[in-house]
């Protein structure tokens, strides 16, 4: 069983406090992924999960038992460092086999000129060689076992410290930012390489990235984490669909969330720009919102197209970028000193020439947050819609 | 560094070129001229005249060839002396870099006393040795000295260390690695921080966790650069030992602590047999470089990464 | 087979905690006892030469050790060490003679190793490689024809003649090339369109980049050259001019090694002008020393 609880973890560097009483349990299996600026306390998180930092108080738990006494090689968990950390003056081969000498030779069958006097290390080391070629095998490094990592190209060092981590067998494989020092291309490639491989294994992953498209597309579930606190947890679309914090909302998604400064007027009502949107919320009049409204969730019409009744914004538009297969269009509020609010269109879209256009959305698409940036529930302004519907699912693009 | 191709160069016509050229050798001139003299003729001085008989003072001298040189080898206190430094060496460089790099070791985990240590192994290196020599006289004396007083308390002979043919060389030896051992400690705490932190975190999840692990599987690969320079600057240092014999033992007792430099300053300044000195400075000269090829040779087979 | 498998297990994980807490306590204390020891060892010499220096020969001379003495002769040693032989003098001759070597070798090696590193000039390739030659040439081999030329130009006993064969310092060449090869050549390119001289460039730009890498030499070079005897040795035998070394050399002599307490007082002042420049620019001192091991 490679569950990982985590109890109460608290974590200071002198003064500075870097977690804050983390709770989490991962499920056997399961694809976690630690996601949050720099600075939120995920890699000190994974570190101590890995026993190469230890914790100021609360408890680590491995398949139900406690591993906080247990010293990093004990505990059946390996690792992928951001740097890769590869032993230079070692060759590939050496490499992914160091796990396996540690862990099943005894001193005197390691130290040099010592250990010819061995004869259970011959037959330790031809075990060893063939996991360390089957491993080889699984990520095309075959033919590199020879090399220094020196004379690698980043991918391949990079499958070298994976080979190195799973050639343990560890129940938990942590990792630490691993796609971060690879090229764009090599990125995207590698995270369909980790999702096969996490299918293959079937081992419990915990991944730190500061990447949200890594977060989305990656992993079963992603913990949102701020300054020492995990401000949501949830599956991807959890944290993109219902974002619990404006921080989430901000994070989760590209380009980013719009948000808007609202207020709530009268019976709940919520007003944006002084006109009146057909929601509702629980907060008393006066309250400041941020409104939140996706690129993805606005439309962009002709000023003479908006219909009544629907929300809508007029908008001029500032700049278009072309991404090929769709636009992103930059528009500026009349009126209204905001930063500008972008929208996706198809390439197609035509605009009129006085780029004065209006700006059209689902009010049921936004999210709203309160001045502590909570997500705050709405419901349809009409009576008769039951409370807490559910918001338009825009399905999520990268 | 290499350079981005953010500026191009400067538009280059031939007097350009001319200007630059005439720069840089107006620069590296002074730095040449010096060179010939201080270096590159004295260099060819000093193997000239070990071909000949001069002495200084004479009005001519006569071409000897080899002469010197066969002399050199046939005679008993050039021949010891060579072989007292050779002693020399082999007794300082164990201890001077074996010995550093224990402490290096022990001394870079440390936090809170670490600055301490840095200054107290670092502190003969800054020291004058001829004032520090005249204090260790003082510590080794048979009767006055602490080391014979603990010696004695301890219930063990009193021993001269400084007055027996035995003694003299490896006293004068341990001094010798008294004052190189912070010097190479520095050498190598620097070396031990150029190895990337993670490596060794790698190394614990890993199972590489004890001491001796850590040390055998990364430290000592790692340090491989560094300790082959510390071996042959140590080596080359305790070739041209002086100071220590010149007001310690004066080559005594009994030419027990002649070394070659001091056979060489004799010969060629007090004795003023120019030509013969000059033969043993070819020889000395030649010891130097030996040492020094073997660093360039065994850092190139050395796999750098 | 069930060996297979058995080779392939783990061996069992060793330790408690407790008996982990136990075993890093143990080594950290070893650790410090060898520490303190060597310590000890290294600073043995100091401790001794300042207590002696404030003994008197009575005690000096008796049987028993006391660390601390017992009654105060600090003025009369020190009196007798400064009166006996110009000690101050000595220092004097240390600072000067530092001091004008190394202003010349700045002059020299900075040019030079900026030329080197950026400009194109004949026998530039030629330079370099008898720059790497004269590393491995010590002082000591061209000091007897050097001694022959100045003795014929009647120049020895002279500041000018302790100083000359260090004006070129190839270790400094050898180490400002290879900083300033690291330096942007596009500065220089914009530098040059401003309407720089070279030699400005050289003055006004680049050296203050290479600073550390100067400050760092410049420490080398006084330490060095403070505490060297061979060559002043050879030159100088008028001890108005000795530097520390040789004075220290001659002050033994006159003393014919009875009035320890003399001796170590002056073995204190001659020693104190460097221990304690280094105990104030301790980085300084130590970076001029990894600086010849970053090749």
């Amino acid at each position: 069983m490679a569950a990982v609880e985590l109890q109460s973890i608290v974590k200071s560097f002198g003064a500075t406090p870097v977690l804050r009483g983390i709770d989490l349990a991962v499920a056997d299996g399961e694809f976690m992924t630690l996601v949050g600026p720099s600075g939120c306390g995920k890699t000190t998180l994974i570190r101590i999960i890995a026993g190469i930092e230890s914790q100021d108080s609360g408890s680590v738990l491995i398949g139900g038992s406690a591993i906080d006494h247990l010293r990093p090689h004990e505990r059946r968990v390996a690792m992928v460092f951001q740097s890769y950390a590869l032993y230079p003056h070692m060759s590939v081969r050496a490499n992914l086999s160091l796990p396996l000498v540690m862990s099943r030779l005894r001193l005197h069958e390691r130290l040099p000129l010592v250990r010819l006097l061995s004869g259970r290390r011959r037959a330790v080391m031809r075990g060893i060689e063939r996991e360390v070629e089957a491993v080889a095998q699984q990520l095309q490094l075959g033919a590199l076992l020879d090399r220094r990592p020196a004379q690698l190209s980043g991918g391949q060092r990079q499958r070298v410290a994976l080979g190195r981590a799973m050639v343990r067998h560890p129940d938990v494989f942590l990792m630490d930012e691993p796609l971060s020092n690879l090229d764009a291309k090599l990125r995207v490639h590698m995270r369909t390489e980790l999702a096969e491989l996490h299918q293959r294994l079937g081992a419990t992953f915990i991944y730190v990235t500061h990447d949200q498209v890594e977060a989305m597309t990656m992993s079963n579930r992603v913990a949102m984490m701020d300054s020492g606190d995990i401000i949501q947890l949830g599956t991807p679309t959890e944290l993109y669909a219902r974002p619990a914090n404006v921080k989430v909302a901000q994070f989760i998604g590209s380009p980013a969330i719009n948000l808007l400064p609202g207020t709530v007027g009268a019976g709940g009502r919520v007003e944006l720009l002084g006109r009146q949107l057909a929601l509702e919320v629980a907060l008393p009049a006066g309250a400041a919102l941020t409104i939140g409204i996706r690129p993805e969730a606005i439309a962009a019409r002709p000023a003479t197209a908006a219909q009544d009744g629907e929300a809508w914004l007029l908008a001029r538009l500032r700049r278009r970028e072309n991404l090929g297969p769709e636009h992103i269009l930059h528009f500026d509020l009349p009126g209204a000193d905001l930063a500008p609010i972008v929208c996706r269109a198809p390439a197609q879209l035509h605009l009129p020439a006085d780029g004065q256009v209006a700006l059209t959305f689902d009010t049921m698409a936004c999210h709203l947050f309160d001045a502590s940036g909570a997500r705050v529930a709405a419901r349809g302004a009409n009576a008769g819609e039951a409370g807490g519907r559910e918001p338009v699912v825009v399905p999520f693009r990268s | 560094m290499r350079t981005s191709a953010t500026l191009p160069p400067p538009p280059r016509r031939s007097r350009q070129l001319w200007i630059e050229r005439l720069t840089g050798a107006g620069f590296a001139m002074p730095a040449f001229v010096l060179l010939l003299l201080t270096n590159l003729l004295p260099l060819i001085a000093v193997f000239y005249l070990s071909l000949t008989d001069y002495e200084f003072g004479a009005l001519d001298a006569a071409f000897v060839g080899l002469a010197n040189v066969k002399k050199a080898f046939a005679d008993p206190v050039i021949r010891r002396s060579i072989s007292n430094t050779l002693i020399y060496v082999a007794i300082v460089l164990p201890g001077a870099v074996v010995l550093a790099l224990v402490i290096a070791v022990l001394v870079h985990g440390r936090k809170r006393m670490r600055s301490f240590y840095e200054v107290a192994y670092f502190l003969p290196v800054t020291s004058t040795l001829i004032a520090m020599a005249t204090v260790w006289q003082f510590l080794l004396h048979p009767r006055l000295g602490p080391v014979n007083g603990a010696l004695r308390w301890l219930g063990l002979p009193e021993v001269p260390f400084l007055s027996d043919p035995a003694w003299a060389l490896p006293t004068l030896a341990v001094i010798g690695i008294w004052q190189l051992l912070g010097f190479n400690m520095v050498l190598f705490l620097a070396g031990l921080s150029a190895i990337p932190k993670d490596l060794y975190e790698a190394a614990e999840i890993d199972g590489a966790a004890s001491g001796i692990d850590r040390f055998l599987t990364i430290t000592w690969p790692l340090l491989g650069p560094t300790t082959m320079f510390v071996i042959v600057t140590t080596s080359i240092t305790a070739f041209k030992v002086f100071d220590t014999v010149a007001v310690m033992t004066r080559g005594g007792p009994m030419g027990s602590s002649e070394v070659l430099l001091y056979n060489i300053y004799l010969e060629g300044f007090q004795y003023f047999h120019t030509g013969y000195a000059a033969a043993l400075t070819v020889i000395f000269l030649v010891f130097i470089l030996a040492f020094s090829a073997f660093q360039t040779f065994a850092l190139d087979r050395r796999v750098h990464y | 087979m069930g060996t297979a498998a058995a080779l392939a297990q783990p061996l069992p994980a060793q330790a408690t905690p407790a008996r982990i807490r136990i075993g890093r306590l143990t080594s950290l204390a070893a650790t410090h006892a060898v520490l303190l020891a060597g310590a000890a060892f290294m600073l043995l010499p100091f401790i001794w030469m300042l207590t002696t220096s404030l003994k008197s020969p009575g005690e000096i001379f008796s049987a028993d050790f006391t660390l601390w003495p017992r009654k105060f002769s600090a003025v009369e040693n020190y009196d007798r060490a400064l009166t006996s032989a110009p000690l101050l003098r000595f220092a004097l001759n240390g600072f000067i003679i530092c001091f004008g070597i190394l202003v010349v070798q700045l002059l020299v090696a900075i040019p030079c190793a900026y030329a080197l590193a950026k400009l194109k000039f004949p026998g530039r390739n030629l330079l370099f490689v008898l720059v790497l030659l004269g590393l491995c040439i010590p002082v000591q081999v061209p000091a007897l024809p050097l001694y022959i030329a100045l003795a014929k130009l009647e120049l020895l006993n002279t500041y000018f003649a302790i100083m000359f064969p260090f004006f070129l310092s190839v270790f400094a060449i050898f180490l400002f090339r290879q900083f300033f090869k690291g330096f942007p050549d596009d500065i220089i390119h914009a530098a040059r369109l401003d309407g720089m001289s070279e030699f400005e460039i050289v003055w006004r730009i680049v050296v203050p980049s290479a600073w550390p890498a100067i400050a760092a030499f410049s420490v080398f070079s006084t330490v060095a050259h403070w505490n060297d005897l061979y060559w002043p040795l050879i030159v100088v035998s008028d001890t108005r001019l000795a530097p520390p070394p040789l004075g220290m050399m001659f002050f033994a002599d006159a003393e014919t090694g009875s009035n320890y307490g003399a001796l170590t007082a002056a073995a204190t002042i001659l020693t104190a002008p460097l221990v304690i420049a280094f105990l104030v620019a301790r980085r300084r001192f130590i970076e001029g020393i990894t600086m010849t091991g970053v090749k």
